[in-house]
């Protein structure tokens, strides 16, 4: 008996080496579960405008770092680490165009008729604030990242992120009139 | 140190409080974003390993791809979630849903189903087949639309005459049904013997072939 018909068979292909990062989530989940807080802290930290190329930067480099984690580790730490670092990038960019963050606020053309205008003037002051005060707020206000993770995500000492966003809050106290 | 929460600092963390929740209204724009990241990277081939659901009248389908090829192919009532951690696991976690790379495949099926197409064209691995399976769906593979042979038989072209108990787990785990051709074997005699997907589908699929009327 013979079963050979001449259909084209497909390529076979052996086992491939088991991936190192087992117990990881399949990106897809990953990127469902916490797409929401990057994004949210990439639009408070540098506007509507930058925030998309930012997002799809952190997600890129993310997926490309993704099989190298160990199991276990703090993927929204992780994310949030490297979505701060493309926002630390993306404001060094503005300030070589030497694009003031006062004009994005404007292009984000949110008037102060809307029904969170004081949110958004608080907001706006707070993508002005020093780098490392900017980062503090905005990881810990709009993030919701618990002190240990802001930490993590800024690459400091738990005290020195408590401090930074302490100054941080200090500082915008002086800026606006809430 | 806990910094001192003065009256002042307390009313400005809850007007920042406020702009995150008025921020929740940027839920969609998030999901949107993340979609068009899917996209990208899928057409950029940055992932391992593509899904998407694929209409069939079993239902809807998942389908899954690497570069190689069509690598999965599970039938609706199968766990995603469970799924797709197993081919994180044993393929790679570069994971992404990007419906659109599955348009040949949808293709394919639809034609398949409808009765216009009687052999696959589409790209495959094999890669989660093991040594033993990939000799008795290769054998399978051979199969022509309509025809159909025993366990037995299968078993002998895979090599292991006495195998056909062995052979007929391989099939059973076949990780492509319908593409790769394991309804095509059947108990010697005729009767239908076992489907992963239930006799019922591969009564339905003998038919659809025209391999069962003169057999049963």
């Amino acid at each position: 008996m013979s079963v050979s018909y001449g259909v084209t068979r497909p390529i076979r292909s052996g086992p491939r080496a088991k991936s190192m990062a087992s117990g990881l989530p399949p990106f897809q989940r990953f990127l469902d579960t916490h797409s929401e807080c990057v994004w949210r802290y990439l639009v408070s930290s540098v506007g509507p405008t930058d925030a998309d190329d930012c997002f799809q930067e952190t997600f890129v480099a993310a997926l490309h770092g993704y099989p190298r984690l160990r199991a276990g580790s703090n993927l929204r730490a992780w994310v949030m680490t490297i979505a701060h670092n493309k926002a630390m990038d993306a404001h060094r960019a503005r300030a070589r165009r030497a694009l003031p963050v006062e004009d994005v606020a404007a292009v984000d053309g949110r008037s102060t008729a809307s029904p969170h205008a004081v949110e958004e003037t608080l907001w706006s002051a707070v993508r002005e604030l020093p780098d490392r005060q900017r980062s503090a707020v905005t990881l810990r206000y709009m993030a919701d990242l618990p002190h240990r993770e802001i930490a993590e995500a800024m690459g400091c000492s738990e005290e020195a992120a408590r401090r930074s966003l302490h100054e941080g809050l200090t500082k915008l106290r002086k800026m606006v009139s809430v | 140190m806990t910094p001192v929460v003065d009256k002042g600092v307390g009313k400005l963390e809850q007007a920042l409080r406020r702009g995150q929740r008025a921020r929740s209204a940027e839920r969609e724009t998030a999901a949107a974003a993340a979609a068009r990241l899917s996209s990208r990277i899928a057409s950029e081939g940055l992932a391992d390993i593509t899904y998407a659901p694929v209409d069939s009248p079993f239902g809807t389908l998942l389908a899954a791809a690497t570069s190689r090829g069509l690598v999965r192919l599970a039938f609706p009532e199968e766990d995603v979630d469970a799924l797709l951690e197993g081919l994180a696991r044993r393929i790679s976690p570069r994971i992404i849903e990007a419906p659109a790379s599955f348009d040949p495949v949808r293709r394919e099926l639809g034609e398949y189903f409808d009765g216009s197409r009687r052999a696959f064209e589409l790209a495959q691995d094999w890669t989660l087949m093991s040594a033993f399976g990939r000799k008795v769906l290769g054998a399978t593979y051979d199969i022509p639309y309509g025809g159909v042979l025993s366990y037995a038989e299968v078993a002998a072209e895979a090599g292991s005459p006495r195998g056909s108990r062995a052979a007929g787990n391989a099939l059973g785990s076949n990780p492509i049904p319908i593409v790769v051709p394991c309804h095509r074997v059947l108990r010697s005699g005729g009767n239908l013997g076992g489907y992963g997907g239930g006799l019922e589908r591969k009564r339905f699929l003998l038919e659809l072939e025209g391999a069962l009327p003169g057999r049963l």
